[in-house]
């Protein structure tokens, strides 16, 4: 596949599973290597080595805590692993937790969290860097569907505040349009991408853009892609 | 009826709620006095076959005369303890730092644990029983002859269930770890050992009851004498003898102290693990 990505574009790649869209994101994340082909990055910075310093956040499919550490503990992370103490991490720890509105719960215990909850502690994990980029890994797939609109919200008013670039992998339709400005479509075997629709709906969007004529024609036309994704012998 | 006010059904829920609370607390004193009942129970059965039935000392000694003997031959019995003891926390302790660095080497490297695990296997299926007379003529004393022993059979839980948890380390936090650019340390210590913990403690519990019958074992096979002598040589000792009081005080000391080693791992991996792993979450449904 060949794709490029603007600064603050809001990618989804779309499609069924098995396409490669979560390999393509992890490709892009430096997890894994490409048997073929590169990754570049034009506008981030390079080290001494010539390695690109990736400034992204990623998002995995599942929370992913480690659940014998506090909440504050999890969010530390990122910077932990970089060197930076507890006490010098606190003020950006606390920043991110307030992001996703979490701050009285900086001392709890995951378990002790909703699914909804756990998820927005990944997100604050993945932001506390200061990411320039955000890769998300279909984060909000095993959510109820009201958590998720929820989520998806306070993630769109996010990016409207902090303009990062988000590349967001989904299998859902209605949650591309929703949020992406533009969609890229991909189809399994081999994994390719077949269609790109641009999403120019301005933001902020909400339950008005959500019930609009225009998002049923979007979601009409990227269902029709996806479903010219699925060859006749797919099996789902 | 859906219109009752609010204010109504108020003292009805918090008597309720009282009631849940005596419930709780009620079972709990439950739960200290039926085993405490069952066991005065036991001993008075015991008391009374030995009376009715007039059954002599020396097969049989009722729970008075054991008690006696507890307590004139402490003398003897407590030193015991203490070379039992020390033998198995000993071994306990070389069990535990030698069985989690070996299961980091076994984690680490596919090939150490290829070249390895075989020895470990037979180290751990061959009867300790068996092995002992050897050990006993390669040591220059017996101590250290039960101490290998007691640190073989140890060992073992330790180290199968640790290299286990080491390799069930969730994938998705090794990813997140390799992404942040975590060092190999980084990720040993901040996410392999962490999540290894719960099974680690498994083995321990397993570990601790080991040892001390390991000890116990070894010492039979190495039959020493003299002031160095652990609880087995002493219970051999009574039985040649024919001091049964004596053979019973220091079975029960035997049993006091596994049951207390057992009470101990438990508590250690209770307060460990209460915070956050599943087995020591009650469960609310």
């Amino acid at each position: 596949m060949t794709l490029s990505i603007g600064e603050g574009e809001f990618v989804s790649l779309l499609g069924p599973s098995g396409c490669g869209k979560s390999t393509a994101l992890r490709i892009i994340a430096g997890l894994g290597d490409a048997t073929t082909g590169r990754v570049e990055w034009p506008t981030m910075g390079h080290d001494a080595e010539g390695k690109v310093e990736r400034e992204i956040g990623f998002v995995f499919q599942e929370p992913t805590l480690m659940p014998w550490a506090s909440v504050f503990k999890n969010v530390w992370l990122p910077l932990r692993l970089a060197g930076i103490s507890k006490s010098a991490a606190r003020a950006r720890v606390m920043e991110a937790l307030e992001m996703v509105g979490l701050s009285a719960f900086a001392d709890s215990y995951p378990r002790e969290l909703s699914g909804g909850m756990k998820m927005r502690v990944s997100i604050a994990r993945a932001l506390v860097t200061r990411p320039r980029v955000l890769l998300m890994d279909e984060p909000f797939a095993a959510l109820d569907e009201i958590t998720r609109q929820k989520l998806n919200d306070d993630l769109l008013r996010l990016w409207a505040q902090f303009g990062w670039t988000v590349v967001f992998v989904t299998h859902s339709v209605f949650e591309s349009v929703y949020l992406s400005t533009r969609i890229v479509v991909m189809a399994p075997r081999p994994g390719r991408v077949i269609d790109e629709i641009l999403v120019d709906a301005p933001s902020p969007r909400g339950l008005a853009f959500r019930t609009s004529p225009e998002y049923s024609e979007m979601t009409r036309r990227a269902s029709q892609s996806l479903h010219s994704a699925l060859g006749a012998n797919d099996h789902l | 009826m859906t219109d009752i006010p609010e204010s109504a059904s108020e003292p009805a829920l918090a008597a309720e709620r009282n009631a849940e609370r005596g419930g709780v607390s009620h079972e709990r004193l439950l739960r200290v006095v039926i085993p405490l009942v069952m066991l005065a129970a036991l001993i008075g059965l015991w008391a009374w076959y030995v009376k009715a039935y007039n059954v002599p000392k020396y097969i049989l000694p009722g729970p008075d005369l054991v008690a006696q003997s507890l307590v004139n031959d402490w003398g003897v019995l407590g030193p015991a303890l203490m070379v039992t003891l020390s033998i198995t926390f000993q071994a306990l302790a070389i069990a535990l730092v030698g069985g989690v660095l070996i299961a980091i080497l076994f984690a680490s490297s596919r090939w150490v644990e290829v070249a390895l695990s075989p020895y470990m296997v037979i180290l751990q299926v061959t009867p300790i029983i068996a092995i002992a007379p050897l050990i006993l003529i390669y040591t220059s004393t017996t101590q250290q002859a039960l101490l290998i022993c007691a640190w073989i059979v140890a060992f073992f839980p330790v180290l199968s269930n640790t290299t286990q948890g080491l390799k069930s380390t969730d994938h998705n936090l090794l990813n997140l770890f390799e992404l942040y650019g975590a060092s190999r340390w980084q990720t040993l210590f901040l996410l392999k050992l962490p999540s290894a913990l719960p099974y680690f403690l498994a083995g321990l519990r397993i570990a601790g009851g080991l040892a001390l019958i390991a000890a116990v074992v070894a010492e039979f096979a190495a039959g020493s004498a003299g002031a160095g002598s652990g609880l087995a040589f002493r219970l051999l000792e009574s039985q040649y003898r024919l001091n049964i009081p004596r053979l019973f005080a220091a079975l029960i000391l035997l049993c006091v102290t596994g049951v207390a080693i057992f009470g101990a791992t438990s508590l250690v991996s209770h307060l460990l693990l209460r915070r956050w792993h599943e087995s020591a979450i009650r469960r609310e449904n």
